[in-house]
């Protein structure tokens, strides 16, 4: 076993871990914290891959503005403090099933995709990833049209909380 | 003979390998060391820094600053240092305690995570991230957790107000931040530090005086400090999300404010003012960090100069300055920067040329903000608000 090995095996047990303390836990803030946790731990991830735009954007977007977000939501309702009710309702088994599901579907597409076999270090082979990623974005035989249509739908859902907050 | 940092660790690897460990093994050593070095000097810098700011707001207000302990009041950090290690750490009833100690060291981490990046001269650089100004904001993203962690831990109505007012003002200013440090990235065609200062052979205050600015002013507000203190303004919420610390704890708090404050220095002269570059930097690297302190330390003073004189805004203005001000402006910088680039890049314009178009543009840009602002200001009534007159104090009502 590599020592990048033994890196990754701590922080993806680090990860796992703290997402399930996201949802065992029960006070709400400490969930919030936990998550942030998990998401360090993907964003850590990111990092053993060589994909370090990935890591700092993992963490710029999901904990500098989500996880933040959550935690100021939570601290305006009610429910700060400890949770007493139930933790799982009666469709858990329902919900087991599904989340199997997504990750067989997941694994599948993994191990078939031509980057399974490969190391970190042959995945960022040849030129600046962050540059390619750039010109992927924008580049019309590319990813262009996604890129824009997810442009418009952030203008639509800021439009319309502002239409939501506006004093009548 | 110029680079005696990378002449030393070369000596250090080759002496480690000379023992017979490992090469990855002396790569994580070395690496490990210079972490803690770097941190190291970074703590240390902000004693001096202590000792600096202090007398430097008793000279800008007229009076002498520190002068009893030691010549010229050196010793004064010194003495504090010992004050606050001697004193409690106090942890309030009720709090949530293992957030409520892990705040503090959070949010000194974000601020010397900023150091990894940082190009001290061409050779000495923790690390050369391709993503490095993407990186800066994100390690700012842990500060914002860990004031909320200290605000929400300690139980404590003003800490929370406190928390609540920082998180408002350091995601806000996020936005016009990001938006400024893209001009440096698109006039160097990199989000590399040490890229960012090669391309730098104009200072990119000369080309980008706008984004450099916008640049100051908001990570000003990033760092919390006056005018944009109202996250710990002692009139109104006591001390902010740190109320309830004490000793070590608030020192930290304490120490990582200052060494934010001189970072956003370092990378104001990282970024605009050329940082390590100066004459006979590149052969003589060691030159290149005494460059970058001497910028650094002209940044350093703009923001405690700013700080000393200005007095603090309300969370009204605050909200309205950078949304309704900092952020549209910045955006109209940036697409006309980027269109300007391309443009002169497209008819082969570069060097001095390429600078003076950069700087008309921002001119013009500077002077029409000017003019719509003096069109709308004119026209803004401010509302006044009468209250009946009251006593200045009043007997209690007998029962």
């Amino acid at each position: 076993m590599t020592g990048l090995e033994i890196v990754f095996l701590v922080i993806a047990a680090l990860t796992i871990s703290a997402a399930l303390m996201v949802v065992t836990t029960r006070y709400l803030v400490h969930a919030a914290l936990w998550l942030i946790l998990a998401l360090f731990g993907v964003a850590a991830t990111f990092v053993l891959l060589n994909a370090t735009f990935l890591a700092v954007v993992q963490v710029v977007v999901y904990i500098g503005a989500i996880a933040v977000l959550m935690i100021f939501a939570i601290m305006l309702t009610r429910k700060v403090m400890r949770d007493s009710g139930p933790q799982m309702n009666p469709r858990w088994g329902w919900a087991a099933l599904v989340g199997v599901a997504l990750f067989a579907a997941l694994a599948f597409v993994f191990t078939r995709s031509p980057a399974a076999g490969m190391t970190a270090s042959d995945l960022v082979a040849g030129a600046d990833p962050v540059v390619e990623l750039g010109q992927a974005l924008v580049s019309p035989n590319a990813y262009v049209l996604p890129f824009e249509v997810a442009s418009v739908l952030l203008l639509a859902a800021m439009i319309g909380a502002i239409y939501v907050a506006w004093k009548k | 003979m110029g680079d005696p940092i990378t002449l030393i660790s070369q000596w250090f690897t080759s002496l480690l390998l000379g023992w017979g460990l490992a090469e990855g093994l002396v790569t994580v050593i070395r690496l490990f060391l210079g972490a803690v070095i770097l941190a190291t000097i970074s703590m240390l810098t902000v004693v001096a820094l202590i000792w600096v700011e202090r007398k430097l707001a008793g000279r800008l207000q007229d009076r002498p600053g520190p002068n009893r302990a030691g010549p010229f009041g050196l010793l004064q950090p010194i003495a504090d240092m010992i004050k606050i290690f001697t004193k409690e750490v106090l942890t309030p009833a009720h709090a949530d305690k293992v957030t409520f100690h892990m705040a503090p060291v959070i949010f000194i981490a974000s601020v010397l995570l900023i150091w990894v990046v940082v190009p001290f001269t061409g050779t000495v650089v923790g690390a050369n991230l391709n993503v490095a100004v993407l990186y800066i904001v994100a390690v700012g993203a842990f500060g914002v957790v860990a004031v909320l962690m200290a605000g929400w831990s300690s139980n404590n109505k003003f800490a929370l107000l406190g928390a609540f007012r920082a998180v408002a003002q350091m995601v806000s200013y996020e936005v016009p931040m990001v938006l400024a440090l893209m001009v440096p990235v698109l006039l160097a065609s990199s989000m590399g530090l040490n890229d960012i200062v090669n391309a730098q052979s104009i200072w990119f205050v000369v080309v980008a005086p706008l984004a450099a600015l916008i640049f100051l002013i908001t990570s000003m507000a990033e760092v919390g400090r006056a005018p944009f203190d109202l996250l710990e303004a002692e009139s109104e919420i006591v001390a902010g999300y740190h109320t309830e610390y004490s000793g070590m704890a608030f020192g930290m708090f304490y120490v990582a404010e200052f060494l934010h404050h001189w970072a956003v220095g370092a990378l104001l002269a990282t970024l605009f003012l050329g940082g390590w570059r100066g004459p006979g930097a590149e052969t003589w690297p060691v030159l290149g960090i005494l460059y970058f302190y001497i910028k650094t330390f002209i940044g350093y003073f703009i923001i405690t100069w700013i700080r000393l004189t200005l007095p603090r805004i309300r969370i009204d203005q605050m909200l309205a300055f950078n949304w309704k001000f900092l952020t549209p402006l910045v955006l109209v910088v940036l697409i006309f920067t980027a269109i300007l680039d391309k443009v002169l890049e497209t008819n082969g314009v570069g060097g001095w040329g390429y600078a003076l178009a950069m700087l008309a543009l921002n001119a013009a840009i500077g002077w029409a903000t000017v003019l719509i602002l003096k069109k709308i200001e004119p026209s803004r009534q401010r509302q006044r608000v009468e209250f009946p007159p009251r006593p200045v104090a009043m007997a209690p009502k007998s029962e």
